[in-house]
């Protein structure tokens, strides 16, 4: 896996600063760096938004289809970019518009949803076959590889990246305000349908940045985990939002160091068992601090 | 037997050699069964609003599998070992209030992950150099390399997934649709919902075989929710929802028996998708769908 370094065989030695020094030798290692805070940051601001609307599953559905529009990108012979951020917007306004109109009003919509995803992951595999002989491919779409990024790509990831915090901190209140309570918020006038549909929006591109980095089924690690780490550590919103973004840039930067030295392990891997370690740890820590015997049901 | 007068109708559509073919006898003989058991379980799973617990289980059939196949013993093992213990343990964690999506996906994020390492440590194993496509058919299933034994297996615990469905079918309708009410006139809603949970464990194991991990969702989610747009009566919706599996099932590998260049989970999520989308179309504005509990 590592035949980009070199051939040169990483050792891990007890000086940690010469190991990062030496990690940080090689171009592609520093753009995996750069990528991976750039897609942290966002995948932080986006999923604190998605565990307070409780849309983890739209985020799960909006990550996968992420999948098929790399694929069909592939076999058309475009950038998987383009595919990646084309399906996520589409299926985004699909799964808006199917949505009725009571702000997070569910019903007849996980059916929507799961139908939308699994239909989608079908309709990938089915551009793998037609392009044939792209197994290997299949498995660095679905579970990423963090070794091909370039500084093009990393500057694209920037780019989009800026625009969706831009847009993401113009609606932040009323937002925030939607998404605690969306019927008094309809009623104050905030037009909670469309800050729906747009927020869906901005989760897909987030969602399309980071299955660059992850793959597509592994995106949802990184949108759901460090937030809702964050929201057990504290509930005032700002405090959280900044912490979710600080944990998932540090889980993210620590499973990039482990891959490297542990080249015959995905990155996948670390980075889901780091965010799940970090959730056991602020579950953890919460029941210590509330007394055990005051509050039974501590773990959610 | 069921499946036998579903085989029967879709042969009796002119395409009397598409049953000369071993793999296709065999691939109706798990299909068909697996079908109409994952409509009626879906049907209840999009009532009780856990297809998101049904989309966590699929994730974790496809680590079961790899993780199996990791180790060297049948998949089929870690695929049911897996489910099963995934859905007990959601199930003791369930009704705690708010929180619940977060910690499924927080649960399945992880269990995905372990998922990649049982990928990568069984690509670099020997066994991976006789099975190269192995993760890929768990991913996405392979109907048409099912053996005779392993169809007929598939079969006979499809049939008996439906019976259990069947008969627990008029308590858990009355603890989905009122979950209160069904508590007070003596119905054991938790045991209910967990022994449900472990169900859909089971089933997501058995559709996993069909149409592979990562699509089972669409026929757990598609023939229910278009059953519950056509319908409001819960009865006439869970045999609905059945049969539209099924049929999807049937139409699908039939579609990719002619169609070599699609693949036979392609065919039956494309006819599920493709009905479920259809009655947006035809249902009349006016009319609501059955009323889904709400997910709290």
């Amino acid at each position: 896996m590592l035949t980009a370094a070199g051939g040169l065989e990483p050792r891990l030695t007890w000086n940690l600063v010469q190991d990062v020094r030496q990690t940080l030798e090689f171009p592609f290692m520093v753009n995996a760096f750069r990528a991976g805070f750039i897609v942290a940051v966002l995948s932080g601001l986006v999923g604190w938004f998605m565990v307070l609307r409780r849309e983890s599953f739209a985020g799960h559905t909006l990550a996968i289809v992420g999948f098929p529009g790399a694929a069909g990108a592939v076999l058309i012979g475009v950038s998987a970019t383009y595919g990646l951020f084309a399906f996520a917007l589409v299926a985004a306004v699909l799964i808006g518009v199917t949505r009725g109109s009571g702000g997070r009003g569910y019903g007849a919509q996980p059916a929507v949803i799961g139908t939308i995803q699994a239909f989608a992951l079908a309709c990938g595999f089915l551009f793998v076959n037609i392009y044939g002989g792209f197994l290997s491919g299949t498995t660095a779409l679905l579970f990423g590889s963090f070794l091909g990024i370039t500084p093009d790509q990393v500057a694209v990831l920037a780019v989009v990246a800026v625009i969706v915090s831009i847009v993401l901190a113009a609606i932040a209140r009323p937002l925030l305000f939607a998404s605690v309570d969306a019927d008094v918020a309809q009623a104050r006038g905030v037009p909670v349908r469309i800050l729906s549909i747009t927020f869906l929006v901005l989760l897909g591109c987030a969602a399309a940045e980071v299955s660059q980095m992850t793959g597509t089924l592994l995106v949802f690690a990184l949108l759901v985990v460090p937030a809702a780490t964050a929201q057990v550590w504290t509930p005032r919103p700002f405090a959280s939002a900044v912490l979710t973004v600080v944990i998932g840039v540090c889980v993210t930067w620590l499973s990039l160091f482990a891959a490297y030295y542990s080249s015959s392990y995905p990155i996948g891997f670390f980075l889901t068992s780091f965010a799940f370690a970090a959730y056991l740890l602020a579950n953890g820590w919460r029941r210590l601090r509330d007394h055990p015997a005051s509050r039974p049901g501590a773990l959610v | 037997m069921i499946a036998a007068g579903a085989v029967s109708a879709a042969a009796g559509t002119g395409l009397t050699e598409i049953l000369g073919h071993d793999f296709m006898r065999h691939a109706f003989l798990a299909g068909v069964p697996i079908a109409l058991a994952a409509g009626a379980v879906g049907y209840f799973m999009v009532l009780r609003s856990q297809v998101f617990t049904g989309d966590a289980l699929s994730h974790v059939a496809f680590t079961g599998a790899l993780g199996a196949l990791a180790f060297g013993v049948d998949p089929r093992l870690g695929l049911f070992a897996a489910t099963v213990l995934v859905s007990v343990i959601l199930g003791m964690l369930g009704h705690r209030g708010r929180s619940d999506d977060v910690v499924i996906g927080t649960v399945f994020a992880w269990v995905l992950g372990l998922g990649v390492l049982a990928l990568s440590i069984y690509a670099s194993s020997d066994r991976a150099a006789a099975n190269g496509a192995a993760g890929v058919n768990v991913l996405f299933g392979s109907i048409f390399g099912l053996s005779r034994s392993q169809a007929t297996a598939a079969a006979s615990v499809a049939v008996l997934l439906l019976l259990v469905a069947v008969a627990i079918a008029r308590p858990l309708l009355f603890a989905s649709l009122d979950e209160a009410v069904a508590a007070a006139r003596g119905v054991h809603v938790r045991a209910l919902g967990v022994g449900f949970l472990i169900i859909v464990g089971v089933t997501a194991a058995e559709a996993t075989q069909a149409v592979g991990a990562l699509l089972l969702l669409g026929l757990l989610a598609a023939p229910a929710g278009a059953a519950q747009r056509l319908t409001d009566r819960p009865y006439a919706a869970l045999v609905l929802s059945s049969l539209l599996a099924a049929a999807s099932m049937a139409l699908g590998l039939t579609a990719s028996y002619l169609l070599p260049k699609v693949p036979p989970s392609f065919g039956i999520l494309a006819v599920a998708s493709g009905v479920y989308a259809a009655t947006f179309v035809v249902t009349p504005r006016g009319r609501r769908p059955a009323p889904a509990m709400p997910s709290r």
